[in-house]
């Protein structure tokens, strides 16, 4: 993972946040992903989205696996620790973290082969799991770093860089994390800030599995005429299911969004997230209707983005296994240890 | 008819059909035997199978304390017509054949004494229930011996009761049971059988119980609070044991929340990621695996290695190599636990010897592991894992206190200019390390599994990557001064002849270096502890000509390990190899070291 210390200049009018931060405080190294990687906007969209929630840095956990994605954090958020762990096993270690600390924040990111690939398996059973994290894949559709192979996420016939034809139907992640039971399933794309910010602000709120699968398009090996996954192939074929926006707690909502114009989805921590419906009755509490939306814009040669199906209520590992709200990374001796009297019991029921 | 004829000291064998409820049965036989004195150890030799196949119970009973196996059965409870034919032939000339007799049998063997007892007809007599009929059967044959070998009925009255305590409805059948063949022998075969157990004082101060059991119990003393793990024989028992105690001892009083998170992770990948995930995060977490899952793990465990994430894993090693044998006891990993992963990496190894031992080292692994920032395996094997073991008594001094190793507080940082997650700052190869959340502006990381510099940055300055595992193997040395001595046989050394061997075969050891020491050869003996070796260890081997490696595996892992580690030649180590699937006995070692002495060729195995 490669990166450049970035100076840390303000400006002094920079404008702040309920922290007295600015944008640049939630800033990482300079990225060395090539020039107009999608990447590079959604970590650009994950600053952004920090820095209007007032997320401590600290208190946030960054983790990754391994490719181009996985890069990523190293290029957001500088005073957060950093897991780059191997490839696709981001989930089991953010599930271990998870369970030592519930009191910080998860951002797991991803990418398209060690999601959709290698680390499916960790991907499936993390949803299923329900666990209280934030996890993106950065969805390019092809291997980066090892120079151009088809992902499991390209569509079937896609071509490659090089005129190979892809054999192979595609993953819809999406999809795969609505039935596993993700309790948030949004997708974008990279170059949508306007629809990215507040699904990334919506995910990083919601208490439980936040998925988010953002189409972000590899300049490099998987930006030509023939992928699905280029810059004009998705401004082009984006289906824009609704327009979210996100509206933190305490914040006034009523006059700015008239009944009618807008669902408001409540998130754990009391704020709403509120979709403008473009088209269609959407219900995002509705899984089955999901599914059948997303398939239909695929048949159509569509790429559905928005928040596809969410359950504020759905309950986390942390309280499916009924853990303590004290960390357990903070539990001392005094805390574990059963002690010398409770051992002679143990003796005795030996004998 | 001559008669085997003795006094707590034989060797019995059930025979039975899988799944038929005889394991407990043979279970409470084991622990009557032991309630009255004398210690015991059973082994449970079965299929790795649910229902159907043949399976055995064998229990030593020896006043001497020796727990080791020992070959050629003197009381053989034949309870499974499949293996009749087995059962019989192993059975010693002048010893005990017991049978149901519902059915009559011919064994072709005049040199035994056959107790025929027809069991499945007097509990058909007696239950109605058809299930009933077929489980009582176990209980009527622990009757049955309770009688012939005098023992206190009692006993096993009270084992009745304790089992079934809160199912009170449920003692009066099983003691019912009990006595159809208490009552059945008392009639038929009083004064019958010469071999007698008589109460006894040799198990003041011990308790029987199994190497996971403890091992568990210890990762709950030790504060373990996330267990991650996948199931598989024989391990599974350990993870569970570690719920079975957190259940009892880690539940918040008020708000009944666990102050534990026990995850059956979807594959071993997964559990070892978890335990990566959450130690690094500042909870003391393990996982229990055998062989197969340690190959799995062995990517992560380079990661927690190269990165520096403390880590427990518990491997009970089964009989390999690949699936292997699942249900049977090897000490065949030590090579891929010593060096798992890829690259040059290294790990500390635990190896206890008797569940006493396996709570002990439970509690230390998460000390080391803390204290050293790297993974710790904790090498249990079968035959000590699933076993119970006459072992001694659990002890817990409630002034220890847990070692977390080099942490920083948020006061820490505060005093420090620059955080260097990997600067060797003290000069022992350890380094600092932070939780995530601990300061708002330092102490923040990225661990990483890629080539990186003192600060944790990325580096492809190969100069840099070389210093870092030049400090690794300083750490690694450090270790050697950290983890548990060997134990010797002898205050001093009196021979130029040695013994090593670690693990479960310390029980049959004692026995074999007290006939050693009948037939007046003298050797020094010492039980390895743990990896990587410390000064004693080579101290020891420095001052033998000769020494004997005796391990339960086929290639001589332990004594590689010696020879790679220490520049030891070749000649002076002399393999004493068992890899059969069941635990050595005495009579193999001293068998393999008086052929060598005497210039015989040993075969491999046996």
């Amino acid at each position: 993972m490669t990166y450049i210390v970035k100076p840390k200049n303000h400006h002094p009018l920079l404008e702040k946040n309920k922290l007295g931060l600015t944008r640049r405080d939630y800033e990482g190294a300079v990225s060395t992903l090539c020039a107009g990687c999608g990447h590079d906007s959604v970590s650009s969209a994950i600053v952004e989205a920090c820095f209007q929630l007032s997320i401590e840095s600290y208190k946030v956990a960054k983790l990754s696996g391994i490719g181009c994605s996985s890069k990523a954090p190293a290029y957001f958020l500088n005073q957060s620790h950093g897991f780059n762990s191997v490839h696709g096993r981001m989930p089991s270690i953010a599930t271990g973290a998870a369970m030592a600390n519930h009191e910080l924040t998860y951002l797991g990111i991803s990418g398209d082969g060690d999601t959709a690939s290698i680390g499916v398996g960790q991907f499936v059973h993390c949803a299923r799991r329900q666990l209280n994290m934030t996890y993106i894949v950065e969805n390019n559709g092809t291997y980066g770093l090892t120079k151009g192979q088809f992902s499991a996420t390209n569509d079937l016939e896609s071509k490659s860089k090089y005129g190979d034809d892809n054999l192979f139907p595609s993953i819809d992640l999406p999809t795969m994390a609505i039935q596993l039971g993700a309790s948030f399933v949004a997708r974008s794309f990279s170059g949508d800030r306007e629809q990215l910010v507040p699904l990334l602000k919506a995910a990083l709120s919601h208490k439980g599995f936040s998925f988010l699968d953002i189409i972000s398009p590899c300049v490099t090996f998987n930006n030509h005429k023939t992928s699905t996954k280029s810059y004009d192939y998705i401004r082009e074929h984006n289906d824009a299911l609704s327009k979210p926006d996100f509206v933190p707690l305490g914040q006034e909502i009523v006059t700015e969004y008239p009944m009618g114009s807008s669902i408001e989805v409540p998130l754990h921590d009391g704020s709403l997230l509120a979709l403008e419906k473009l088209s269609q009755d959407y219900d995002p509490a509705d899984k089955i209707q999901a599914i059948q939306n997303i398939q239909e814009s695929q048949r159509d040669g569509k790429v559905l983005t928005g928040l596809l199906y969410a359950d504020p209520k759905a309950k986390d590992l942390k309280e499916i296994l009924n853990v303590s709200d004290k960390p357990l990374n903070t539990m001392g001796k005094n805390d574990l240890c059963p002690g010398a009297e409770k051992l002679e019991g143990i003796n005795s029921g030996l004998r | 008819m001559s008669k085997i004829n003795s006094v707590n000291d034989f060797v019995i064998k059930f025979a039975n059909v899988n799944g038929s409820g005889s394991a407990s049965a043979n279970q409470m036989f084991a622990k009557g035997v032991f309630r009255s004195g004398i210690p015991v150890s059973p082994k449970n030799i079965f299929p790795s199978n649910i229902q159907g196949l043949p399976t055995w119970f064998e229990v030593r009973v020896n006043e001497k304390g020796y727990l080791g196996r020992r070959e050629g059965i003197d009381i053989s409870v034949a309870m499974n017509p499949q293996s009749y034919q087995k059962d019989v032939a192993e059975l010693k000339e002048n010893g005990y054949l017991i049978y149901d007799s519902s059915w009559k049998r011919e064994f072709g063997r005049d040199d035994i004494n056959v107790l025929e007892i027809p069991l499945t007809k007097l509990c058909v007599q007696e239950f109605t229930n058809p299930k009933q009929r077929l489980l009582f059967k176990n209980l009527g044959y622990v009757g049955l011996l309770a009688s012939i070998l005098e023992m206190d009925k009692d006993i096993y009255i009270s084992l009745i009761e304790e089992q079934f305590k809160g199912k009170e409805k449920l003692i009066e059948p099983n003691v019912k049971a009990l006595n159809i063949g208490y009552n059945y022998a008392e009639e038929n075969f009083k004064d019958y059988c010469e071999i007698k157990v008589q109460k006894s004082d040799k198990t003041d101060g011990l308790i029987l119980t199994s190497g996971n059991d403890a091992a568990g119990l210890g990762c709950v003393y030790g504060g373990a609070t996330v267990c991650a793990w996948y199931p598989i024989t024989p391990s599974t028992s350990l993870a569970e044991s570690f719920s079975k105690y957190s259940e009892k001892f880690r539940v918040e009083i008020g708000t009944d929340k666990n102050k534990f998170a026990f995850i059956q992770a979807e594959d071993e990948l997964a559990a070892m990621g978890m335990t990566i995930g959450a130690n690094w995060n500042g909870a003391r977490a393990f996982t229990a695996t055998s062989g197969p899952g340690v190959s799995l793990m062995s990517e992560f465990i380079g990661l927690a290695y190269f990165a520096e994430v403390p880590t427990v894993l518990f491997n009970v090693q089964r009989g390999g190599p690949s699936t292997g044998m699942p249900t049977r006891t090897q000490q065949s990993d030590i090579l891929c636990s010593a060096y798992a992963s890829h690259g040059d990496t290294k790990h500390v190894l635990l190896i206890p010897s008797d569940p006493k031992e396996c709570f002990d080292f439970a509690v230390e692994a998460f000390d080391l592991a803390d204290r050293l920032q790297t993974p710790v395996i904790v090498l249990l094997d079968l035959d000590l894992g699933m076993n119970d073991w006459s072992t001694k008594e659990f002890e817990w001094d409630d002034s220890n206190q847990y070692d977390r190793g080099k942490v920083l507080s948020r006061e820490d940082l505060d005093g420090i200019e620059r955080f260097g997650r990997y600067l060797d700052v003290d000069g022992d190869g350890i380094p600092y390390r932070t939780y995530p959340g601990t300061h708002p502006e330092k102490g923040a990381y990225f661990t990483r599994g890629t080539s990186h510099d003192e600060y944790a940055g990325y580096t492809e300055d190969g100069i840099k990557n070389a210093e870092m595992l030049t400090r690794l193997l300083k750490k690694f040395q450090t270790a050697s001064s950290l983890v548990p001595a060997p134990v010797f046989n002898q205050e001093k050394n009196a021979s130029s002849m040695g013994i090593i061997y670690f693990g479960s075969t310390d029980c049959s050891m004692q026995e074999a270096l007290d006939v050693l020491d009948e037939q007046n050869l003298k050797i020094d003996a010492m039980r390895i502890r743990a990896f990587p070796f410390n000064l004693e260890v080579w101290e020891f081997i420095e001052e033998h000509d000769l020494l004997f490696i005796v391990e339960q595996n086929r290639d001589g892992q332990m004594r590689t390990l010696i020879m790679a580690e220490g520049g030891i030649i070749p000649d002076k180590l002399v393999s004493i190899l068992c890899f059969d699937g069941q635990p050595i006995t005495a009579e193999h070692i001293t068998n393999k070291i008086n052929a060598h002495l005497s210039g015989k060729p040993a075969l491999a195995m046996s």
